[in-house]
């Protein structure tokens, strides 16, 4: 008796599943016909990397939101809605896989996504077998745009440092330079040897190359090495919790070198007890919510009102990427990803993280943006 | 040129220059540049920073004295830890693995008293140091005297088992997110020559140093000190003595986590950040220093700690920072090799 109940539990469970599956046929190539363009946004929305993920999510909704509002985009002769389908991949690259056949199964005409590097790279050869526009809003990995559908949106890692190398050497004119990176961490490493190899092509100098493992604590030994050589200035491509106690031990050992830094410092006055170690460091960020601007200012009030919360880089990388998509739309006139690709490297944007544009190798072109820590705050800086 | 030569020059930057040893200056550089080059080519790691070190760049002799300083700092922190595995291996034969989160409960004691209670500075250390004392004696009783007679590693899982629960606990109740801790010590940095001394330095110096005289004093000169030895060297003739076993090693886990929240102290001064996984690895590293100067022996615990910190500090600072961890512990291999039972190891009568 049990066993035949068993029985006809998975034989109705099978059914149902055939059923699903069909249903999922069913609906799939909708899109153009019903006056909406469907985006498929592909990031963690759970798991340990889910703020990221989250935030795109958010900054995309805030941009589409907008442009729905004022109208749609125009595309050829008509005017299209925008709509995000947005699936959680856990920045795990089988969950992305998944999750990317269950965004194409529901007709998504352009992607926007991976949110992380790892589930990026999973699915960029399904992406380009599918022949679909990828961007992704803040993947850094090289590998993400190897294929001719991908774009991306953010700075890479070694572009992070050549643009440090640059400020040091040329704007500064600081030719004997400090470097202290974390070499069990692939964003910090990336960083650290691309401003290497773009000092020394400068003409300058890595007077002391520093080097510790995540976790660590304790840089004393490392910051009185670099106290005992020459340098002018301390390049730090770090996570903010480093780059905190790395300022405040360079203060007490009596050190006033300057520091820059990369993207990961964002978020560094929260963990220092004293932010006058910080004052006068330079690093670069996207995105700042505190910036002036009038555009930032008026997303980062949507985005309050909406989520309660303050907008960060991912939220205006997301939040920028719809506006690529839009411009895309509007240069190409069609709704196919063919056309589309075609037309990304034609196009420039204004976004909240820079002016954009793309070049056929899928990374983008824009000027980097600059914060200081002035009297304790974050503030945007202007270099030449 | 002599080394006395050599050191009665710090106030200059000294070229560490072979040729300079021998007294044929300035015909070196292309010499050396060349086969620099050469080494920095075959990228040897190791090898090219000493290479680096003494033939081309030249290094500070305040430099020097400065790693050393930050060495014997980190040092005299892994030997206030090393101590407490120490002695409760030496009476209870045991491997306390939870003592390296004994540090950090004691940092967020400290860091609760002072913020959520207001208490002056001295009372909260006071207070932070009972607390961790106390819950050495709670753990003992609790966790590893009802395995007294229970095989060792037995006893070895729960130690690693308490472990992790005072890590869960405290990411419970603070979460995982790092604290940023003001540090109660404000010390100017001293300035001697062309050396600066932070204050912290100086003070974590001054603190273990007190705390080690004062406990090789208890041990030797002291009735419980005593006690704590004749328990080491035999429980059952000890107990035979009129001696209270069980009072002497609570007594040992109370000292040993007394000193585990000094060290937490000092720790959360130095970084001025809390987390729940910060007693891990200086808790690990404690270990390797104790098992370096012999467990078992006080002064040993002493010496392989300071010993553990200044070989780490001038291997990161003149040899590779990638490969410190690997070449202290293959000081440590070595030395177990030629002695087994560590630099100390078989000094029975100072085993506690």
């Amino acid at each position: 008796m049990k066993k035949t109940f068993k029985k006809v539990v998975s034989l109705g469970l099978l059914g149902a599943l055939v059923v699903a599956s069909l249903a999922g046929c069913g609906t799939k190539n909708t899109g153009a016909g019903d006056g909406t363009f469907l985006i498929g946004g592909l990031g963690p929305l759970t798991g340990a990397a889910a703020s990221y993920g989250i935030s795109v999510k958010q900054g995309a909704e805030v941009a589409i939101e907008e442009i729905n509002a004022a109208g749609g985009v125009k595309v050829g002769d008509t005017s299209l809605q925008l709509k995000l389908q947005f699936e959680d991949d856990e920045a795990d690259g089988d969950t992305a896989s998944a999750a990317y056949n269950t965004l194409m199964d529901k007709g998504i005409q352009a992607l926007l996504g991976t949110v992380t590097s790892g589930a990026g790279l999973a699915i960029a050869d399904q992406t380009n077998a599918d022949g679909i526009l990828q961007i992704t809003p803040s993947g850094s990995a090289k590998d993400l745009t190897k294929n001719p559908n991908a774009f991306r949106l953010c700075f890479t890692d070694p572009l992070q440092g050549e643009t440090m190398a640059k400020y040091a050497v040329e704007t500064l004119g600081l030719k004997k330079v400090a470097l202290l990176y974390n070499n069990s961490d692939d964003y910090s490493t990336g960083v650290a040897e691309a401003f290497e190899s773009k000092v020394k092509e400068l003409g300058g100098e890595v007077v002391a190359k520093e080097a510790f493992v995540t976790d660590a604590v304790d840089f004393t030994t490392q910051l009185t090495s670099i106290k005992g050589t020459d340098a002018q200035i301390i390049f730090a491509p770090v996570y903010y919790q480093d780059a905190a106690y790395i300022t405040t031990q360079a203060s007490e050992l009596g050190m006033t070198l300057p520091f820059i830094g990369s993207d990961g410092w964002d978020g560094v006055l929260d963990k220092v007890v004293d932010k006058k170690v910080l004052e006068g460091a330079v690093f670069l960020s996207p995105f700042l919510a505190t910036d002036p601007d009038t555009a930032v200012q008026s997303f980062v009030t949507k985005y309050k009102e909406k989520y309660n919360a303050t907008p960060d880089q991912f939220a205006a990388d997301g939040y920028d990427t719809v506006y690529v998509i839009k411009a895309a739309l509007e240069k190409a006139g069609k709704t196919d990803s063919k056309d589309l690709i075609k037309a990304m490297t034609e196009i420039e944007v204004k976004g909240l993280t820079g002016t954009v544009t793309f070049d056929a190798s899928g990374e983008p072109n824009k000027g980097a943006k600059f914060v200081e820590i002035k009297n304790g705050e974050y503030a945007s800086k202007t270099v030449e | 040129m002599t080394l006395v030569q050599i050191l009665s020059r710090k106030k200059y930057k000294i070229r560490l220059n072979l040729f300079a040893f021998f007294g044929s200056k300035g015909e070196d550089s292309g010499k050396s540049e060349l086969a620099y080059e050469d080494i920095e080519e075959k990228g040897w790691l190791g090898e090219y920073r000493i290479y680096d070190l003494i033939f081309t760049k030249g290094v500070s002799m305040e430099s020097i004295i400065e790693q050393f300083i930050n060495g014997l700092r980190s040092g005299s922190i892994y030997a206030l830890i090393a101590l407490g595995y120490t002695m409760v291996y030496g009476i209870a034969k045991m491997i306390n693995f939870a003592h390296g989160d004994i540090i950090m409960v004691g940092a967020y004691v400290l860091y609760v008293s002072i913020t959520d209670f207001k208490m002056p500075v001295i009372a909260a250390v006071i207070f932070t140091i009972a607390i961790c004392a106390l819950l050495g004696i709670f753990i003992e009783k609790v966790a590893y005297k009802p395995l007294r007679k229970a095989p060792p590693l037995a006893v070895l899982i729960t130690a690693i088992g308490v472990s992790y629960l005072l890590q869960s606990v405290a990411q419970l109740i603070f979460t995982a997110n790092s604290i940023t801790f003001k540090s109660i010590i404000n010390l100017e940095a001293v300035h001697i020559g062309g050396i600066t001394i932070p204050g912290i330095t100086i003070v974590t110096l001054v603190v273990t140093s007190v705390c080690m005289i004062a406990l090789t004093l208890f041990i030797n000169k002291t009735k419980m000190g005593s006690a704590m030895r004749a328990v080491s060297e035999d429980k059952a003739a000890a107990q035979l003595m009129g001696i209270n076993v069980n009072r002497t090693i609570s007594v040992t886990f109370a000292i040993g986590s007394a000193l585990a929240a000094v060290a937490g102290i000092m720790f959360i001064c130095q970084f001025q950040s809390i987390k729940p996984t910060l007693g891990a690895l200086p808790g690990i590293k404690a270990f390797v220093a104790a098992v370096l100067g012999g467990i078992g022996s006080v002064p040993g615990a002493m010496l392989g700690g300071v010993l553990l910190g200044v070989i780490e500090s001038l291997s990161k600072a003149y040899l590779s920072t990638e490969l410190s961890d690997a070449i202290v512990f293959g000081v440590l291999v070595i030395v177990l090799l030629v002695k087994p039972s560590g630099l100390l190891g078989k000094n029975r009568i100072e085993k506690v």
